[in-house]
């Protein structure tokens, strides 16, 4: 196939792979710094804030199907091009076992749509090995990623409070908006149990960080990516701003295949396929930033074998694709009664539970290892498919003035003022915990199959261990607990052993970490302490893959922290001539 | 007869649309698809391929006259036009069924197969198919299926059918602009939330305690910009 160049012969100073949080906190970064950054993403160009792609403040009506999942997992309106399948981009699962892949092929890749929540690490969870002998330690403590916690916070914002929490670090948090209605109700309900309800952490901008960027209107809708910019996306907040300031050129489109490595091993560009034209192309950089997403980065590794790496490149330790881990999840609804027939206002609030519970509980009196942590839901939220379904079982929730349930099921006029009292009147609880990092967790390179583009893909191996399932089973515990002592009806079954105690499959909540972890030493790492591959000094890893353990928390603001200490790092480097 | 004259045809009769789609990614495709979808009044941030896709959708059909006929009816017996508000007909319930058969094509088997037993059993009762019955005998079967706790074992596959029917119908109802307005939802338009009003707090004995009125967002402050010395 023929190889062409394009915008330049001149190599540039660092080729980034993803423009999500890992790669665009990157670009800007090496870009304000004077260097000359090339940007790949996967997908197309995208921008809430221009009409051809806005879903924000649309009606359900304006979707055929009215919002529905069917094209996008999330709903219609949801913001990211792409989910758990990918036409064209096919994975594998190995011996019965289960992974889902969710991938955004876009600018800004998943943080179009994510919820937002933006927690930092604490010390314990750079260190839990040393704590439950599980895993690994990270070569690096909580001191070394606090300053650039801290320079996160102010540079995107997110709002929240310092409660002097040990293991949820105080930060620069933006005032939180007030609880709505249920979440009076669940702090109400948890705490008289001993479940503590704070603020949430999410980068919604409730308050102004710059001139740029707008504030928070309120409307509920950050999975539609906003139009104001008043929520993080890497896009909005990171690579388009970078661009305007100059020294970042954006290539959209370019499914990068491999990177190139010289005679001496070290690497010298990446080879990519121009989605539009199918024609491969090449480009030349002095060095090489793989933000691609923990997955992928370790598939373009282990798809770029040369001589040197005969075993994927930075893969002399056969680490690469290993230790990948998910949050765990499992969720639980009720309904309660005293929200039935409610009065109406506007409650859409930000985009996501304005409270939360972090883990509060202590391992030494519980029979697995790690935490979770507890997000909530319900209100009066937009109708969208789905809204109304489900009488066959709930309209008996109904309750007349002489006590007597409304029959489930029927139709007619008392049908549509039942689903009209219902409206509102459920809430939900949303467990997300810590996964233990395993060797026998792992994503390889499937020696039979190749995408659209020609590149083999992946093949994943995933299964829970007994932590994980203890874990769920006391998560259900939980949710039973809170949700009863706040005055709900349980809806549905506690799961049990049959059912894996109700865990969502692995990949299903999205945080997938680990499989290029950092390390001190180079057998069992592919990192070292600044996301440097041991094996080739000028490539690095500024995705999840570098993570050594998940936490309970979500990954995304760790990912733009370790990005920056990394990029510091890189230009700290380039200057003394080491790469 | 060139490719736009065919899609002409197709938007007219329907089948066979989505074939044609499939391979089409030309900018006059996308040009006819967009144009498409506009005229069923739909334009909100598709990517090509979404495009693509919902204009063949929206280029076929799927149910015949008379299973339409049945779809109608029974949108019109679940959410009937009231004093309050206009029913699942005037907010275009069928029409929305009919896309979502298309949409999720799992569907298509059971909702077809559902009306066949529909019209199955009112022959047996009544000697003619669901449409050619009165309002009468038509509730008389509904009555039969339309409550899962009470109804005979040998009406299952009918109470799981119209369960599906009132499942579809009520959500299409309700995400209509008819039944939005009925619902009385309140949002979906930029503004500041500065909490639950106080009389509903009061009257579900809730208040905020002060630590949270205290480090809650003011309207008045969201513009500033935040200070971190």
């Amino acid at each position: 196939m023929r190889k062409k160049v394009r915008f330049s012969t001149d190599p540039y100073d660092v080729a980034i792979v993803g423009s999500g949080a890992g790669g665009g906190m990157a670009a800007k970064v090496l870009s304000e710094a004077g260097l000359s950054v090339a940007v790949l993403e996967a997908g197309g160009f995208f921008d809430p804030a221009r009409e051809e792609y806005r879903t924000q403040l649309r009606w359900p009506w304006e979707s055929p199907r009215r919002g529905a999942g069917s094209i996008r997992p999330f709903g219609d309106f949801d913001a990211a091009w792409g989910g758990w399948e990918i036409e064209g981009e096919p994975y594998i699962r190995k011996n019965g076992t289960s992974f889902d892949w969710f991938r955004s092929r876009m600018l800004g890749g998943r943080t179009n749509h994510w919820g937002r929540i933006s927690l930092r690490f604490g010390p314990k969870d750079f260190k839990r090995k040393s704590i439950d002998g599980l895993g690994d330690d990270w070569p690096i403590s909580y001191d070394d990623v606090n300053p650039y916690y801290d320079k996160v916070d102010k540079l995107i914002g997110v709002f929240g409070t310092n409660e002097g929490l040990e293991d949820d670090p105080d930060g620069y948090f933006l005032p939180p908006p007030k609880p709505r209605l249920h979440e009076l109700y669940i702090k109400k309900g948890a705490e008289r149990i001993g479940v503590p309800v704070i603020p949430s952490r999410l980068s919604v901008l409730t308050k102004r960080v710059n001139n740029e960027r707008g504030v928070c209107f309120y409307c509920n809708q950050c999975y539609r990516a906003c139009n104001a910019y008043a929520d993080f996306s890497s896009g909005t907040c990171l690579v388009q701003p970078a661009m305007k300031r100059g020294n970042v050129e954006l290539y959209t489109n370019a499914m990068v295949s491999r990177v190139t490595t010289d005679a001496s091993g070290l690497a010298n560009g990446l080879v990519y396929i121009n989605k539009l034209d199918m024609q491969e192309y090449s480009i030349k950089a002095r060095a090489v930033v793989l933000g691609a997403s923990a997955c992928e980065t370790a598939r373009l590794l282990l798809n770029s074998k040369s001589s040197h790496h005969p075993n994927g490149l930075a893969n002399g330790s056969g680490v690469v694709g290993r230790y990948l881990h998910d949050s765990t999840g499992a969720d639980r609804m009720a309904i309660l009664p005293s929200l039935i027939d409610r009065e109406r206002y506007n409650e859409d609030g930000v985009g996501g539970m304005h409270v939360y519970t972090p883990w509060w509980l202590d391992n030494k009196e519980l029979d697995f290892p790690r935490g979770y942590h507890l997000e909530y839901w319900g209100g009066m939220r937009m109708p969208r498919y789905g809204i109304g379904m489900g009488m066959d079982t709930m309209r008996q929730h109904i309750v007349d003035e002489f006590g007597n349930p409304s029959p489930n099921g029927g139709y007619g006029a008392s049908l549509k003022k039942d689903i009209k009292s219902l409206y509102g009147s459920t809430v939900g609880i949303s467990g997300r915990g810590e996964c233990i990092a395993r060797y026998d967790n792992y994503c390889e390179i499937d020696p039979n199959t190749v995408d659209k583009y020609g590149i083999p893909v992946l093949r994943f191996n995933y299964t829970w261990s007994e932590h994980e399932l203890k874990q769920a089973k006391h998560m259900h515990e939980t949710f039973e607990e809170i949700l009863t002592s706040m005055g709900g009806i349980l809806l549905g079954e506690k799961p049990g052993e049959d059912t894996d105690y109700g865990l969502h499959a692995p990949g299903r909540i999205i945080h997938e970490v680990g499989t290029t972890r950092m390390g001190n030493d180079p057998s069992t790492s592919v990192l070292n302490k600044y996301s440097q591959a041991h094996e080739c000094k000028n490539l690095f890893v500024v995705d999840a893959g570098q993570f050594v353990s998940q936490a309970d928390k979500n990954p995304t603001w760790t990912i733009m922290a370790l990005s920056w200490r990394t990029s510091d790092y890189i230009v700290d480097q380039m200057k003394k001539g080491n790469i | 007869m060139d490719r736009r004259e065919h899609l002409k045809l197709l938007l007219a009769g329907g089948a066979g649309a989505g074939l044609l789609f499939a391979s089409g990614c030309s900018t006059e495709d996308q040009q006819i698809s967009r144009d498409i979808i506009a005229q069923h009044g739909f334009n909100y941030g598709r990517t090509a391929a979404e495009t693509r896709r919902d204009a063949s959708l929206m280029a076929e059909t799927f149910f015949t006259e008379s299973e339409f006929e049945v779809v109608q009816i029974l949108s019109d017996i679940i959410i009937p036009a009231d004093e309050e508000s206009g029913g699942a007909l005037e907010a275009e319930v069928p029409d929305f069924i009919e896309f979502m058969m298309k949409d999720m094509p799992e569907m298509q088997l059971v909702t077809r197969g559902g009306i066949m037993w529909l019209n199955s059993q009112c022959n047996s009762m009544f000697g003619r198919s669901f449409t050619e019955c009165s309002d009468e005998q038509q509730l008389e079967i509904i009555e039969k299926i339309a409550w899962p706790d009470n109804a005979a074992p040998d009406m299952q596959y009918g109470v799981r059918f119209f369960n599906r029917m009132r499942d579809l119908t009520v959500t299409g109802f309700f995400t209509s602009q008819i039944g939005v307005s009925y619902l009385d939802y309140r949002g979906n338009r930029p503004g500041f939330w500065n909490g639950v009003p106080q009389e509903v707090l009061d009257r579900h004995n809730l208040q905020y305690d002060e630590k949270t009125l205290n480090e809650s967002i003011k309207e008045d402050d969201r513009n500033n910009i935040a200070d971190w010395a």
